[in-house]
């Protein structure tokens, strides 16, 4: 292996943790934090890349000379929609299902074939386009024969700073302490008067919404179609049991291990063995630590 | 007619038409259509993940339809499309085949897109003695008595596409693909073809279907610089692996890549910003220009928008339903041993030009066509082989 494609292999590496910790942070506050195995979470991110792909077809038509900068504004427009229809989710469907996972599994897939069903409908079952602003096409080149995507380059960013806002907002606002709170221990948390119903549905949406920021960001590197959010949704849920359910911290460590190992393995072998290599060695790991990398460190 | 004598006369008549509906449920298909309407199956997925390629196909299997009825039919009837949705989903298309077949009773089905569906249905084919026309490109290693396959096998476009990217300076070549059957055969056939040419398979690699990070395969491409990348990629994996292409600096202006898979219905996904300059071998091209193909193109923008754009698929579906009119004209029959008889050497002016179902195998002679994707997502097409003969099972 050359020097720069050993550079390349370790910016791919990178920029694949990157992606899997957007995609899935969202699923981490949802699912480690309130204890909902949200099976629509993958639509919820197809949501953001339709939203994406709407705000960029307003550009086209209204703004044809700014177009450019429509991700600029696609990405927190993604983030608004996906957090206001995971408000609507909660309080109509989710909240009648906690503390009982198994119905919300299926009762949160039914969803999922709804909502995908919806957007084939609404959208038509191709593929839709959606253009590239043209300051995020192409690569740099920091010395010769090492080309880094600058769309990646941009996720890397953006991750970085979604990653520090939750953050922030987890360890240092009060609505962070009561999540926190709530997840130590839901009764005690009710009795000192923290209004769980209203927190539930704020992280809830929460989740939904940091949903929509990866779906509209994956449009730059992948596909948008009904289906785009199967194409996430395993790795989402092995990212984030892997990583231990109830950690943000563990979530961030096991994208990166993740990420490290599967861009390895694929290199030095295929993609689809460096899938089951990826699988064994989470299973593995999870039969000694059956509550993953980082478990919540809490009396039950 | 007063009150009572119209109710006396409704009770008499449905008493007569429930008389006439006992004999046996087999005679209501027959009493349920009209003397001069025939059905033909339309069986795709309407729903699910492969919608987004079969949906379009079935258009253009309507549209055909029309065109027929509007000429006066098929031995003087009208043609019904009995619609069914297969849904992404193997069994599902199983089931739907044999209500098609069972309960409808339709002397012919148009339908599959995935070999994997094909397969799921043929048993029900040969246990109804039912006629499918598959019109989709696929692998080959398949010749059912059942089944007309209407589109290219592996050999008409692999082996041709080989020869030809080896003519231009094609040494080395990097082979990239989905990981199922029709990547795999494909490869196995472009390698055997390689070797032949004495070019060199440099690497040879498979995504998961779905897959949607390529930064790995792209940097062991960087690192094996071939001369071609043979791509065969499919679905949503296909506009990730384009994409990222483009981005890691490999376009189609510094890097030869040639796909089986992508027509003018996947650049519209792609982007075609991400797939200009990249080629394509397929057996019909939007931008053929011949009177037939100008007629076709105008007739679907009329029905369906000026925004549409025709990819291969939706040809061989639309040549699928005059290739079953007229097998049925030249048997004068709609009994299905005798069509599939008749259509031996059945001739059709398709919008591709001329193809011949071939006199024994159940495949059509075809020309070969290799396209240069342009920027407005139409093709350049570079090359046009003579009329091909089908051979779904090759020597290797």
């Amino acid at each position: 292996m050359s020097l720069e494609i050993f550079w390349m292999q370790l910016f791919s590496g990178v920029s694949y943790t990157a992606i899997l910790l957007l995609m899935s942070l969202g699923l981490a506050i949802v699912f480690g934090l309130m204890g909902v195995i949200n099976m629509a979470h993958g639509e919820l991110m197809a949501l953001g890349a339709y939203v994406t792909f709407m705000v960029a077809n307003v550009f086209l038509k209204i703004f044809p000379h700014s177009v450019d900068t429509y991700i600029l504004f696609a990405i927190p427009i993604a983030f608004l929609v996906t957090f206001l229809f995971g408000m609507f989710l909660e309080w109509s469907v989710v909240r009648w299902f906690y503390n009982r996972p198994l119905d919300t599994l299926l009762a949160t897939w039914g969803l999922s074939l709804i909502l995908q069903q919806t957007y084939r409908t609404v959208f038509g079952p191709q593929e839709v386009t959606i253009p590239m602003a043209s300051w995020l096409d192409g690569a740099i080149e920091p010395f010769a024969g090492v080309q880094l995507p600058l769309n990646r380059i941009f996720i890397i960013a953006l991750t970085l700073l979604v990653a520090a806002a939750v953050y922030l907002l987890f360890f240092k606002t009060r609505m962070g302490l009561q999540v926190r709170a709530i997840t130590q221990n839901r009764a005690i948390a009710e009795t000192v008067g923290i209004n769980t119903r209203q927190v539930d549905m704020y992280t809830f949406a929460l989740g939904s919404g940091l949903a929509g920021i990866a779906g509209s960001v994956f449009t730059m590197i992948g596909s948008t179609n009904p289906g785009t959010g199967q194409l996430y949704i395993v790795d989402t849920f092995i990212v984030v049991v892997f990583g231990g359910v109830a950690s943000i911290m563990g979530t961030a460590l096991s994208s990166f291990i993740i990420a490290q190992l599967q861009t390895t393995f694929e290199f030095m072998t295929t993609s689809s063995y460096a899938k089951v290599l990826l699988m064994l060695i989470v299973v593995v790991i999870l039969y000694f630590r059956p509550n993953g990398l980082f478990s919540p460190k809490v009396r039950s | 007619m007063s009150l009572s004598s119209r109710r006396r006369f409704i009770q008499k008549s449905s008493t007569l038409v429930a008389a006439t509906a006992l004999p046996g449920a087999a005679l209501w298909p027959v009493l349920s259509q009209a003397a001069d309407e025939v059905k033909l199956g339309l069986l795709h997925s309407m729903s699910g993940t492969i919608a987004l390629a079969e949906a379009a196909i079935v258009d253009a299997e309507k549209m055909a339809i029309d065109e027929i009825n509007a000429a006066g039919g098929v031995l003087g009837k009208k043609i019904v499309p009995v619609l069914e949705d297969g849904a992404s989903d193997w069994p599902t298309f199983a089931e739907k085949a044999k209500k098609l077949l069972q309960q409808d009773k339709v002397p012919a089905v148009i339908g599959c897109y995935t070999s994997a569906s094909r397969k799921a249905v043929l048993p029900v084919f040969k246990a109804n003695k039912g006629l499918l026309y598959y019109p989709t490109y696929y692998e080959g290693q398949e010749e059912d008595p059942q089944v007309i396959y209407t589109s290219q096998e592996a050999t008409q476009s692999v082996v041709a596409a080989m020869e030809w990217m080896a003519k231009q300076q094609g040494k080395t070549f990097f082979f990239v693909g989905s990981d199922y059957i029709y990547p795999r055969t494909c490869n196995k056939i472009a390698k055997a073809t390689a070797t032949r040419l004495g070019s060199s398979v440099v690497g040879e690699e498979y995504a998961p279907l779905g897959h949607t990070e390529f930064s790995s395969i792209i940097n062991k491409i960087k690192a094996a610089k071939p001369d071609w990348i043979y791509s065969t990629v499919v679905g949503g994996s296909n506009v990730a692996f384009y994409k990222q292409l483009k981005a890691a600096g490999l376009d189609g202006s510094k890097q030869k890549l040639l796909s089986t898979v992508v027509s003018e219905n996947e650049i519209d996904g792609i982007g075609k910003d991400n797939a200009v300059g990249y080629y394509a071998c397929m057996g019909y091209f939007q931008s053929i220009k011949s009177p037939e193909n100008e007629k076709f193109v105008a007739a679907i923008k009329a029905k369906y928008g000026k925004d549409r754009v025709v990819g291969d698929p939706m040809e061989c579906g639309y040549n699928a339903v005059y290739l079953w009119k007229l097998a049925v004209e030249k048997a004068k029959s709609f009994d299905v041993a005798k069509v599939i008889a008749a259509s031996s050497e059945v001739e059709f002016k398709a919008p591709e030009g001329l193809v011949r179902i071939h006199k024994t195998n159940h495949h059509v002679w075809k020309k070969v066509r290799i396209g240069r994707a342009r920027a407005d997502g139409q093709f350049d097409i570079v090359h046009e082989s003579q009329l091909t003969e089908p051979n779904p099972f090759p020597k290797l």
